[in-house]
């Protein structure tokens, strides 16, 4: 009897891990099988026989499990969190409570300056919301992480001392309204905050090579989902704009007041939720996408290249076309670490890695012709906030690039494996990190605030 | 004998709605029932009539709910509707103007050829 109910044991965990039979019909098909084997025996075969013909009777498992597709052909497509909200079970609800608190409570924090005045659809108040845009989301993501990794008191504290030090640098230096070091301040500050969120996504072990590159993971799901979110979000205003306005309302106070800004903040934590809870269900994005562009971008930068060889054309340095090759870069080098990121390191290296390659000589050659434009600017105008900070980012990656080129040969001239490549790209991230930092404190008091 | 897999294919709901009417039951009960009924003729592939039961249950042709077993299992029991019921009087106007149409050719009073060619 022990044998049998071993038997049916492993039948059922090998019936259960098709997607088509669910846990219930897994049981019913159980039943079946011990009414069968129990009659079987009673007209006197052994167990071990009995279970084998029982077996047998139910049918092939892959013919078995197509008819089930066929029936529940929704069954194939995962679902996310209706499935976890049938399990119940408490980790789920209580994620989903601390979660939707805290996202209530970065709305919250958003209307807060309202009470002192400074309405987020007054003109006056701007340069305030400006300075403190990063405040009012990443604290509430941050702590939605530190919360469910159990992070330390240490870590608790480091955390709310990198975001005192960043509430004070934006509101304490006398920072020129509109000027370029507040400016860059803005566009950096976050990506400092960012990977400061990574360390509580961590748990508090963001020396771990494998948390960092969790956390690059997380970063490219969760703004495929934040993005999703906020397309949804711009169906939900343009049905209330139309709505309101046949019963000849103007509801333009309620979106721009309340539903843009708090949805736009509290949505930020609600991505976050959401990749958590989906990792292991669904397949990763970001991944396929990089599969989708890398060659598009290959083909862009060499159709780049090739054009300014024969035109003998070079670049043009203007800080809009500036900003251009950075985002190209900065774009290249995501393609790059998400290439990585879903890599199964075991793999023999194949195209998709030489096309890698490729992309990253041509980065590094357009990198070098924006590097020699700066240089060429700055020699001849001198230093200015833009000009030093565009210098150093693409210092950053052409650093970046440069040793990934070496390693991607490496390892497709089977020299060396995958891992170091791996490990290139998470050591280096705090290097974003550190220079973000750097653009943020140092760069208004280097250039007088201006 | 062997039957072709389009008829099990076409019978199978008759068959279940025709035995669902005599009561109450489960898929094993049901499966030894065609058994029974067909004097051992009929054999399905026992697996298959699970994705059928959850089609008329789907359909509302049968309601589902689950039991005990007398050994105290989980079980789940089928029992008919008043749609399945019609759907079964539908059933069997369709197979009578089969049988019917049948009957008309030589297809019940042909000779059949000796086995032995």
């Amino acid at each position: 009897m022990h044998v049998l109910e071993e038997q049916i044991g492993e039948w059922r965990a090998y019936v259960r891990r098709r997607q088509a039979i669910e846990a219930a019909d897994v049981a019913e098909l159980e039943d079946h099988l011990r009414s069968q084997v129990a009659d079987l025996q009673a007209s006197g075969l052994s167990a071990d026989e009995a279970f084998l013909i029982g077996v047998k009777r139910l049918g092939e498992l892959d013919t078995l499990s197509r008819e089930f597709a066929r029936e529940h052909s929704e069954r194939l497509w995962k679902r996310l969190v209706v499935a976890d909200a049938e399990k119940s079970g408490t980790g789920w609800s209580r994620e989903l409570v601390v979660a939707l608190g805290l996202a209530v409570g970065a709305g919250v924090a958003i209307k807060v300056p309202e009470l002192f005045g400074l309405s987020i659809q007054d003109q006056a108040a701007e340069f305030f919301y400006f300075r403190n845009a990063s405040f009012f989301v990443l604290p509430f993501l941050a702590a939605f992480f530190a919360w469910k990794r159990g992070l330390n008191p240490a870590g608790w504290m480091g955390l709310a001392a990198i975001f005192a030090v960043g509430v004070l640098v934006m509101n304490v230096f006398p920072f020129t309204p509109k000027g370029s070091t507040l400016q860059l301040a803005f566009l950096h500050l976050p990506m400092a905050l960012w990977l400061a969120v990574g360390v509580a996504y961590a748990g508090g072990a963001w020396r771990s090579h494998d948390q960092r590159m969790n956390y690059v993971r997380f970063s490219g799901e969760w703004f495929i989902y934040y993005v999703l979110i906020a397309l949804g979000g711009g169906v939900l205003m343009v049905s209330t704009m139309f709505i309101f306005q046949s019963i000849g309302m103007d509801a333009k106070w309620l979106l721009q007041g309340w539903i843009v800004p708090c949805g736009a903040v509290g949505a930020v934590v609600v991505a976050g939720l959401l990749v958590e809870a989906k990792q292991s269900v669904i397949e990763n994005m970001a991944p396929v996408l990089t599969l989708l562009f890398t060659p598009l971008f290959t083909l862009l930068l060499l159709a780049f290249l090739a054009t300014t060889v024969v035109t003998g054309s070079g670049i043009n340095v203007e800080r809009q076309t500036l900003i251009g090759f950075d985002v190209l870069l900065v774009v290249v080098v995501g393609l790059l670490l998400y290439a990585i990121s879903a890599r199964d390191p075991q793999r023999a290296p194949g195209f998709f890695d030489a096309l890698q390659l490729a992309l990253v000589i041509c980065a590094l050659l357009v990198d070098a012709m924006a590097l020699w434009a700066i240089l060429a600017r700055i020699s001849a105008f001198g230093f200015t906030p833009n000009r030093v900070a565009a210098l150093g980012e693409n210092l950053i990656l052409v650093v970046n690039l440069g040793w990934s080129a070496v390693l991607y040969a490496r390892f497709l001239g089977k020299r060396a494996g995958f891992a170091p490549l791996e490990r290139w790209q998470t050591a280096y991230l705090p290097v974003y990190a550190v220079w973000a930092a750097i653009v943020v404190v140092i760069f208004p008091l280097v250039f007088r605030f201006r | 004998m062997d039957i072709g897999k389009d008829l099990v294919a076409a019978s199978a709901t008759p068959l279940v709605l025709a035995i669902l009417r005599e009561g109450e039951s489960y898929g094993y009960a049901i499966i030894k029932r065609v058994e029974e009924l067909s004097g051992g003729e009929l054999q399905w592939t026992d697996g298959m009539l699970y994705p059928v039961l959850h089609r008329l249950e789907r359909n509302a042709l049968v309601k589902a709910n689950w039991g005990e077993s007398e050994s105290g299992r989980r079980r789940k029991y089928y029992r008919l509707t008043d749609k399945g019921s019609e759907e079964l009087a539908n059933q069997r106007r369709q197979w009578q103007i089969v049988n019917k149409a049948l009957r008309a050719t030589s297809f019940t009073s042909f000779q059949l050829a000796p086995q032995a060619i």
